[in-house]
């Protein structure tokens, strides 16, 4: 199991082109903003100014006027003409509509929607609509609301905590009796998300002599066509969404579907094409799409050798004023709840909390960089406590690589891992040493220099365990993928996906899986995005899933064809298929390669002479695989253990930063990042997509937040508001690759498109706290802006200023 | 209410192009609307991301931040005109094929565009000079690794043939 094979791969882990860079150098990407359908009509919103309100006209009358405008749509009419958006939680009265009816509950929520024939009219039309509010109370302290007598969100549903649970799991009270050290403390985790430089966009048109509804739409959403259907009241085979759009960017918040319900109603009731692209105002207010805002206290027990011996977590959520799959969130990390460590006991509590601000959404890696944030903080707060190393701490409570398969507390079984190597690694490539003498020598010539270590999992292969968990009336134990593989008569090989795509290459993924098991050159492959309709069973690319999901359901494609080869050979040749080798495409008998069938004879077999075909055999060659989530299927113990996902990638982070005392501004000076996620099957693709996740916790860590004013306003509505970490804030980052394959995967692989986000945050954050450590200050809530950095310096030299006589 | 139009002659890649247009229409929904140059794209609308950069008479700028009417008599190079005439990668581009140095696409032209400035006035820039030639282009999937990678091989590609 742990012996690498990846020599003996032909195109699996080699350095080669992708299928999809050609079309997006050359400016040919084929975006939602670029589907341009005849007639099409153009939608703009009227926003709520108030965090809360009633709302008790709206008169539309001046807009309807103007020319160019078709049509205003407000909440009573589509509240009625719809149904709910769905909720992941067993919540029934937290209601949600794309538009609001009768309240609002976060500035910025959507009142009315305007028709016309041009994005410029109906943004002049929504200044011409009036709207009459009566501001009422609003909560936006999660604390507050979840205390008795606080302001209701959602007044029917009786409270606005959403989720909460205290899970145990282990003898935790025991552990903490016997622990020699106990500590306590808090960490913040702010309000920010992946904000994809693409915002969300949707088109859709109503064909009434077909009686369809054609979408096409910026989206990275499970279950999304049968959403779209359920909320307007269609059969599921009415919708049909083209999968074929690429998505600029999602990292896991292209959840359109209240847009696409807007759009959709709109099209079928006004029988016209219509178009919602996002400006960017409407993007971060109202898109729904802010990600995790946590307040974590936390609790270890600990001896003074360093074993750590139980946690206690609790988890406050701020989700917002509505939620989708975000109370969720906070249950993926229950299948990583003690990070890389051995840890014997855990207490767990999740409580997802509405407030009056805009909606979170799914953010790359669900819920487990805030999570891994945590845990890395006790780490290195129990290492301060007893005065140990953090790298000698983390190896002594890491799981060893003889141990997996894992059991951890929780009911998940880590597949495999080699922790001290890929941190040995890391260290080396660092010069771990060389980086401590920089720190030293820059603090002795009076600078703030700090090393940052975090050793963090990336949970992959999503399956949807947390559903069941968190929602008793959701049994949902399958979360399948799937790939339909066709060979034409040319000979020519053509994949089907079935989900769009926002930058991970599933294309490169499918041809080189493709290539791989038949011995064919991905180059000549071609894959291809399949709608809805055409579509086979699939779950949308998210939770690091399709390297393990899409590419196993490709390889199991694949291997259906090459048994139908050998089939047709067998049959022909007159031999036994022991006797037969394939190579190349082409078959052959063993020790007498002259008798042979190629490529080309056998697939002519299979596709024009049902006389030369075995028995049995369906002619044609195509072939489908729908593939379980391995591990997958159990449904959730009564104390809530369950196996969450499959697979465990690993990473390894070693950061140095200096701060400028004069004006908090961190910089990176060295980051390294020790990464294994098993067989790497495109390595480009996975290295980009670690740089692009570390870059993403870079701007967590210290610059992204969704901050809103004490009325409720969300004052980071832009990108000079909203910091998004350019080419200058990210240094040169080296990944160092380890390859720990896993046991439950075709190829080895395990997932990796959270990548580096999943350690970064947390990595940069020790890295801070070291260097204000010798001042005797220290920082527990990101981002770490500069203006926060700046403040605790400021106060820790004004407190020893006054202390010093 | 019409609102009132004004004519324009801007040569786009080489071809001129003649359109009456109204004085708010900006130069982004020019190109993608009325020329269907979709390549350029939208990010934020407000001059920050940098996915709308064209080039105008030469020189990077910001396709929402201008109105099309100011362009009129000028000359703009969009990220279709820098590939081959057959539509195949150009240089520069082949370089971010090489390295793969776009995940999603999106930021990708503008990307390009800087990069394509840079190199025109710089034909051998250090890894600062790149970083601060496309600091004013904001990618949220690369980290901008293996953009910088792209532009260095390009770069060295450059001079390798020149010499």
């Amino acid at each position: 199991m742990s012996t690498p094979v990846v020599q003996s791969f032909r195109y699996i882990g080699k350095k080669r082109r992708t299928k999809e860079d050609p079309r997006f150098v050359t400016g040919h990407g084929r975006f939602v903003a670029d589907i341009a359908l005849p007639g099409m009509k153009h939608l703009a919103l009227v926003t709520s100014p108030h965090a809360a309100a009633r709302i008790r006209a709206i008169r539309t009358g001046h807009a309807l006027a103007l020319a160019g405008v078709h049509y205003v749509l407000t909440g009573a009419e589509l509240c009625a003409a719809t149904e709910p958006l769905l909720i992941g939680v067993d919540a029934p009265k937290v209601l949600r509509y794309p538009l609001a009816h009768e309240v609002v509950r976060y500035s910025g929520e959507w009142v009315a929607a305007v028709v016309a024939d041009s994005r410029a009219l109906a943004e002049d039309a929504t200044e011409k609509i009036e709207v009459d509010y009566e501001p009422t109370e609003y909560v936006l302290d999660p604390e507050k609301a979840i205390e008795p007598g606080a302001t209701l969100v959602h007044p029917l549903h009786g409270s606005n905590v959403l989720y909460r649970r205290k899970f145990v799991w282990g003898p935790v009270e025991e552990d903490f009796a016997r622990a020699e050290h106990r500590l306590a403390f808090r960490v913040r985790w702010g309000r920010s998300a992946t904000v994809p430089i693409e915002t969300f966009g949707v088109a859709a048109q109503w064909d009434p002599g077909r009686q369809l509804l054609d979408v096409w739409a910026s989206i990275q959403m499970p279950k999304y066509p049968d959403q779209t259907a359920r909320a307007l009241r269609l059969p599921g085979n009415a919708v049909r969404v083209h999968f074929d759009v690429d998505v600029g960017g999602s990292f896991g918040v292209k959840r359109g579907i209240k847009h696409t319900v807007l759009v959709g109603y709109l099209a079928k009731k006004l029988g016209m094409p219509v178009r919602l692209i996002e400006d960017r105002l409407e993007n971060m207010r109202g898109g729904d799409m802010h990600g995790p805002d946590r307040i974590f206290d936390m609790q270890a027990a600990f001896d003074s050798d360093g074993t750590i011996r139980s946690l206690k977590i609790r988890a406050l959520d701020d989700v917002g004023a509505y939620a989708g799959r975000s109370p969720l969130q906070l249950g993926k990390p229950v299948g990583a709840i003690i990070g890389p460590y051995q840890i014997h006991s855990v207490e767990y509590e999740p409580i997802s909390v509405l407030t009056n601000k805009t909606a979170q959404e799914a953010v790359r890696g669900f819920g487990q960089s805030p999570t891994n944030y945590a845990l890395e903080s006790a780490i290195d707060h129990v290492a301060y406590h007893l005065g140990m190393d953090r790298i000698a701490l983390r190896k002594k409570n890491f799981i060893r690589k003889d141990q997996f398969p894992y059991l951890i507390p929780s009911g998940t079984t880590y597949d495999s891992g080699d922790y001290h190597t890929v941190l040995d690694k890391a260290l080396a490539a660092a010069d771990y040493p060389a980086l401590v003498a920089a720190r030293d020598a820059a603090r002795k010539a009076g600078r703030l220099a700090g090393i940052g270590i975090a050793s963090c999992l990336e949970p992959s292969g999503a399956n949807s365990s947390f559903e069941p968990l968190f929602n008793p009336k959701n049994d949902t134990t399958t979360w399948m993928d799937s790939c339909l593989v066709r060979v034409d008569l040319s000979g020519s090989i053509t994949g089907v996906m079935n989900t769009s795509s926002a930058g991970q290459g599933h294309e490169t993924l499918v041809a080189t899986v493709l290539g791989e098991v038949l011995e064919r050159d991905p180059d000549t492959i071609r894959v291809v995005h399949a709608d809805s309709l055409t579509a086979l069973p699939s779950n949308s690319p998210v939770g690091s899933r399709m390297a393990i999901m899409l590419g196993g359901a490709a390889a199991g494609a694949a291997q259906k064809i090459k048994a139908a080869l050998l089939a047709i050979a067998a049959h022909n040749l007159k031999a036994e298929l022991s006797g037969l080798v394939y190579r190349d495409g082409g078959v052959h008998l063993r020790g007498d390669p002259k008798r042979s069938l190629s490529w080309a004879q056998l697939v002519e077999i299979a596709q024009r002479k049902f006389h030369l075909l075995p028995p049995g055999l369906e002619p044609g060659l195509q072939a489908k695989f729908v593939w379980e989530v391995p591990t997958g299927g159990g449904l959730p113990t009564a104390d809530g253990r369950i196996q969450m996902y499959p697979c465990f990638s690993f990473e390894a982070h070693v950061v140095l930063v200096e701060i400028d005392p004069a004006t908090g501004q961190a910089k990176l000076l060295r980051y390294v990042c020790g990464h294994d996620c098993g067989v790497m099957i495109s390595p480009d693709i996975v290295h980009g997509m670690t740089y692009g996740g570390i870059a993403h916790g870079i701007g967590a860590a210290l610059y992204e937040k969704f901050a809103y004013s004490d009325n409720g306003q969300l004052e980071s509505q832009s990108f000079m508001d909203y910091l998004i970490p350019s080419a200058l804030e990210v240094p040169e980052i080296a990944i160092v690759d380890h390859c720990t394959p896993s046991p439950l995967t075709t190829f080895g692989q395990k997932g990796s498109g959270e990548a580096g986000y999943l350690g970064a945050p947390a990595a940069i954050a020790g890295a801070i706290n070291d260097a204000l450590a010798p001042l005797g200050a220290s920082i527990a809530e990101l981002p770490m802006t500069p203006l926060a950095i700046w403040t605790r310096i400021d106060a820790a030299r004004a407190g020893l200023k006054r202390s010093t006589p | 209410m019409s609102e009132k139009l004004y004519p324009v002659s801007i040569e786009v890649n080489g071809e001129r192009h003649e359109a009456q247009v109204t004085a708010r229409l900006t130069l982004v929904d020019f190109l993608r609307d009325m020329l269907r140059l979709t390549g350029t794209h939208a990010g934020c609308e407000h001059g920050i991301c940098g996915a709308c950069s064209v080039l105008l008479d030469g020189e990077p700028v910001r396709s929402c931040l201008m109105y099309a009417v100011q362009t009129d008599g000028r000359s703009l190079t969009t990220i279709e005109g820098l590939a081959q005439p057959d539509g195949t990668p150009g240089a520069l581009q082949d370089a971010f094929c090489e390295t793969h140095a776009t995940q999603c696409g999106y930021c990708t032209p503008g990307m390009i565009i800087a990069a394509h400035a840079l190199l025109e006035t710089n034909p051998a820039p250090g890894e600062q000079e790149i970083r601060e030639a496309i600091g004013g282009n904001l990618c949220r999937c690369t980290g901008y690794q293996q953009i910088v990678d792209a532009i260095k091989l390009a770069a060295a590609k450059r001079a390798g043939s020149s010499m």
